[in-house]
């Protein structure tokens, strides 16, 4: 909500209109309103806004989904419904919105209900904090960071009560394994970003991709991937990420081989389409959490590339993470709950730690210059590597590649 | 190092992304109503039964209602009536014929064995696949008139299996008058010059296969008969494979070996 | 539940469930997996007894595709028999139907031309190739890894359904073996595809294998997952790839030696650990040998008749007498016996599956493993339903 002016300043785009825009429209149709409510207009069109686009994001998202991995699978994807199969969604919209909804006679009629909303609320809040653009932000917390990861916690427990009021022996080992799932990868996930914050020194989202801003070099942006703790981090952040919104790999509750559709069971019509929506919808605000603290938010890659808009940016970023996504979904098979939480615990946790080490040292050694900083980039690279050597190595025993004797 | 075997994968089904763009190894999609793929010549999906004619499919069926499909079939999907009367056959020869013959394709399993069974070339393998019904029941039980297709729509389908069963025929039609013009002749002179063709030519009866075809190639008959056409008694249906030139196995339809 | 007087057996491997039913770790869950469950193979039904997610007791329960294939057996000619031999396993119909010709060409003395033998070794290899590269996928499919190594298993099973289909007249019901031969002669052209297909084979394997074998999860998700001990196998008449990745050397090629399988050069892998991931492996591996197979038999392949001359379609009445033909499936032993009275029909038809047989340790090899095992585990054996319930 807050304009803060000093930001934008230095970027040469920062004052183009296509830039301004977005702000322009929310102020301009807030300022036809009494003052006293122009707060509330200004946060409604903000509102309105992430619903309509990211309802359109989901939309595009599914078949994008599908059309990708039916390319993984050397397959056309779905192409009957329109031009290339675009109006697909439109299609499963429909056909979702017109099944019977069917809750079984000995289930938890409320929770069952609430489930799929819950879900689906919690992963709307947390776009609240997230920066899309530059300035476009819809609510500016100072420690959103804390909030992002409050909320996105929420949704854990949503797949818990879809799982425990479906009261069906899937349904519930599923959501079992949805609690177990949250208890183990939030921590990596916490933790993961834990030195952003310490050299960041803001739990503020537009302040840690204000820390981003500038070049090394005049053309490597300094955006925290660009570092060894930063390329860990993002590394353990991504893999948490994909359990937090339980994407394969890590699609334990609803691992369709073994739990037919884990906590989603039970559910049919247009609350098993929320539970999708939520699903993406977290996944989306994992991506954009994830380009803010990593990839240097709305900020463009090269400095010639500034004139586009940052909004732009960030939702190039956020394609290709998405993208990334369906590609690790097409090609990975899923693990087993005991090894998904002795990943955590026993790897990502650790590494997590050792991250915090690393970069801890290389905020203390931010002063070194010349040959030394060669040597700066050297253990650190080391602090990454051989912790992460020796822990997959510890992680890993027992299971090696075979070779086989002939009769 | 842990995660190699990860990303190796991850390299593998990044080429297949992109193979599916210009590679149609990798994009092997057939988009079935607008795309088909030809059919192999051998292809078979259910029976149907083989007349010499088109315009009188009823009156030119090779079957002679002998009922050992019926009794071979293994889901018993074929149920036949013999005629009380007799009809002359392609042959010019009086014959009885089904008076009904019903296929139920909804039990029918296409396994092929009523026409590896079948001593007279009657009832053949089709190769319709479209044939989704919305009648459950009657629709799916195929009467005699449903189920002849004259012999030229054999050939179109399986072309060389067609000839080579019209050469079989040809020469065992031909060795049974043989046979009967020396038993009728009784001379011992007249019967040593006379023989059948073992190798006749099929395509010119393909399509017409009308008596009159039968008898205008008699009438021109050949070389010298092939040792296994001596024992022909005159009633064909039993020793008739026996008599086949083919060197394939008596009822086994397809390419057979040269 | 109540568990008075049930024994659980000692589980085989992973964590060990020392008590059923006791306070601190309260109801077991009873759990019924299929036969309506994505993961089932078919019908297959597993009621699985779970204490968290481990389980501590496991009844399969099979059936639900009987179709009384023996006693038809009984009541139908020899000949009519062949193409219910092709819905046992539905996969390996070219290899049921030589499991059937082989036991009634021993019961009627019928010899078989080379050629035919040949061919029949080339369409059993193929067949085998088609059913490892299934259960690759599958088994892939299981651990949940949506369904990509599937779809290039299938990519190149279509390949070689294509030449069943261009040989025999369909993908799968085959119906191509016959009593003293083969019913219809391969072209040149064909056997230029199998060649072709044949030569091919390895590249993709190589892939999948880069794809997959190396993959950390799979590892992880297999290896020390369902071992079964080598003692076990050959008590409960295990044969197959599943036999031979305990350990144990039988391999019914080498063994018996049927058709011309003495004139080719292949080895067999053998496992040590018994594992899922062994089993999987020895397929693999396996393909590769029937890669070496094929372009062993496709240059050798032997011009002349396909048919023995004297072979009988029709009337076929084999002496009275019985006969037990087999061969190595690609699942295990598939076998016949036949009882013959000297009628058209056999007195007695029976069907040794090596699915079904296969199956029976399934509850050993599970025990102690988690649900998400016993999915894989259950893949691995490789189970076609309609052999198992016939």
């Amino acid at each position: 909500m807050n304009a803060m002016p000093g930001i934008f300043a230095a970027a040469t785009g920062a004052d183009s209109l296509l830039e301004r825009w977005p702000i322009l429209f929310r102020d301009t149709v807030a300022g036809f309103f009494p003052a006293p409510l122009q707060w509330l207009v200004g946060s409604l069109i903000s509102i309105l806004a992430i619903v309509a686009i990211f309802g359109g994001v989901f939309a595009a998202l599914t078949l994008l989904e599908r059309k990708m991995l039916g390319r993984v699978q050397n397959r056309p994807g779905p192409n009957r419904t329109g031009p290339f199969g675009l109006l697909q969604p439109i299609a499963d919209g429909i056909k979702m919105l017109t099944k019977e909804d069917i809750v079984p006679r000995s289930a938890d009629h409320l929770l069952h209900f609430l489930a799929p909303v819950a879900l689906l609320a919690f992963s709307i809040l947390t776009f609240a904090v997230i920066p899309f653009g530059r300035n476009l932000v819809p609510l500016e917390l100072d420690a959103a960071v804390l909030y992002f990861f409050a909320a996105g916690a929420a949704t854990e427990l949503a797949i818990f009560m879809a799982g425990w009021a479906s009261r069906n022996k899937f349904s519930l080992l599923a959501a079992m394994r949805a609690l177990a799932q949250l208890i183990s990868y939030e921590l990596p996930l916490l933790l993961s970003f834990v030195p952003i914050i310490m050299l960041a020194g803001t739990l503020s989202m537009t302040g840690i991709i204000d820390q981003q801003a500038g070049w090394n070099f005049g053309f490597i942006p300094k955006w925290y991937i660009f570092t060894p703790w930063g390329f860990a981090a993002f590394a353990i952040f991504l893999v948490a990420a994909l359990a937090e919104s339980n994407r394969s790999p890590f699609d334990l509750p609803e691992a369709e081989s073994e739990l037919i559709a884990g906590h989603l069971t039970e559910y049919s019509g247009f609350k098993y389409a929320l539970f999708f929506m939520a699903e993406y919808f977290g996944m989306i605000a994992l991506s954009g959490m994830a380009i803010t603290l990593f990839l240097g938010g709305w900020r463009a890659p090269l400095p010639f590339l500034e004139f586009i808009p940052s909004y732009l940016w960030f939702g190039a970023k956020l394609l290709g993470l998405l993208l990334l996504f369906i590609w690790i979904r097409g090609t990975f098979p899923r693990l087993r709950m005991d090894q998904l939480t002795r990943l955590a615990w026993k790897f990502l946790v650790p590494l997590a730690l050792f991250n915090l080490g690393t970069a801890a040292f290389w905020s203390l050694t931010s002063g070194w210059s010349g040959p030394l900083q060669l040597a700066r980039w050297g253990v650190a690279i080391a602090l990454v590597v051989v912790p992460f050597v020796l822990l997959g190595r510890g992680l890993s025993r027992g299971v090696a590649p075979r070779t086989y004797r002939f009769a | 190092m842990l995660g190699s075997g990860l990303l190796q994968g991850l390299k593998v089904t990044a080429k297949n992304i992109a193979g599916s763009f210009h590679d149609p190894e990798r994009l092997v999609t057939v988009e079935y109503p607008e795309q088909k793929t030809k059919l192999p010549e051998n292809y078979r999906n259910f029976p149907f039964l083989v007349s010499e004619n088109a315009t009188d499919p009823m009156g030119t069926l090779r079957c002679v209602a002998c009922q050992i499909c019926e009794k071979e079939c293994p889901p018993q999907c074929i149920y036949i009536e013999k005629s009380k009367d007799k009809k002359p056959d392609a042959a010019g020869k009086m014959q009885v014929y089904p008076a009904v013959f019903d296929i139920d394709t909804s039990v029918c399993m296409s396994c092929q064995i009523c026409v590896e069974v079948c001593p007279f070339e009657a009832i053949k393998m089709d190769q319709v696949f479209e044939i989704a019904t919305t009648d459950r029941f009657n629709a799916l039980l195929l009467d005699r008139n449903q189920l002849a297709k004259p012999n030229s729509y054999y050939h179109q389908i399986h072309p060389t299996e067609a000839a080579e069963v019209d050469g079989r025929l040809l020469a065992e039609r031909k060795a049974a008058e043989e046979k009967a013009k020396a038993a009728a002749a009784a001379a011992a002179a007249k019967a040593a010059a006379a023989a059948a063709a073992p190798k006749p030519v099929a395509t010119p009866t393909a399509t017409a296969g009308a008596p009159g075809a039968v008898a205008a190639t008699v009438s021109v008959a050949k070389p010298a008969t092939p040792p296994a056409a001596a024992p022909v008694s005159a009633t064909p249906p039993a020793a008739a494979p026996a008599a086949s030139p083919a060197q394939n196995a008596p009822a086994s339809d397809g390419k057979a070996a040269p | 539940m109540s568990n008075s007087g049930l024994e659980f057996p000692a589980p085989v491997g992973g964590s060990h469930v020392a008590a059923v039913h006791d306070p601190f770790h309260g109801d077991l869950l009873e759990v019924s997996m299929g036969p309506h469950h994505p993961s089932t193979h078919g019908v297959f039904r597993m009621m699985v007894t779970l204490d968290g997610e481990t389980i501590v007791k496991l009844k399969p329960v099979f059936g639900y595709l009987h179709r009384n294939h023996e006693k038809l057996g009984e009541n139908t000619s020899y000949l009519a028999s062949m193409p219910y031999t092709d819905r046992l396993d539905y996969l390996n119909s070219m290899t049921n139907n030589w499991a059937y010709a082989l036991a009634v060409e021993k019961l009627a003395g019928q010899p078989v031309p080379e050629r035919a033998e040949y061919l029949r070794v080339i369409l059993a290899e193929l067949t085998r190739l088609l059913n490892h590269v299934c259960l690759a996928g599958f088994l892939l499919q299981d651990t949940g890894a949506s369904g990509t190594p599937l779809m290039y298993a299938f990519r190149e099973r279509e390949k070689i359904l294509d030449l069943f289909e261009s040989l025999s007249g369909s993908r799968m019901m085959c119906n191509y073996q016959r009593f003293g031969g083969c019913r219809v002669d391969a072209s040149p052209e064909w056997l230029a595809g199998a060649k072709h297909i044949t030569d091919n084979f390895g590249r993709f394997l190589d892939e999948y294998e880069e794809l997959i074998t190396g993959n950390e999860i799979l590892m992880a998700r297999t290896q020390g997952v369902g071992a079964l001990s080598p003692e076990l196998a050959i008590s409960a008449g295990i044969t197959g790839p599943m036999l031979r990745a305990t350990g144990v050397d039988y391999d019914l090629r080498k063994v018996d030696a049927y058709g011309v399988y003495s004139r080719f050069n292949f080895r067999v892998p053998l496992g040590d650990h018994g594992d899922t991931y062994d089993r999987y492996m020895i397929r693999v591996l396996e393909m590769r040998e029937s890669i070496t197979i094929l372009q062993q038999a496709l240059r050798d392949l032997p011009a002349g008749p396909i048919m023995d001359p004297k072979a009988k379609i029709r009337g076929f009445r084999p002496k009275a007498g019985e006969a037990y033909g087999r061969i190595e499936g690609p699942k295990g032993e598939i076998g016949f016996y036949l009882i013959s009275d000297g009628s058209p029909n056999p007195y007695r038809y029976r069907v040794r599956p090596p699915s079904f047989v296969n199956l029976t340790v399934l509850e050993d090899m599970c025990l102690g493993q988690t649900i998400a095992d016993a999915v894989i585990i259950l893949g691995s054996v490789d189970i076609v339903l309609g052999e198992v319930d016939r």
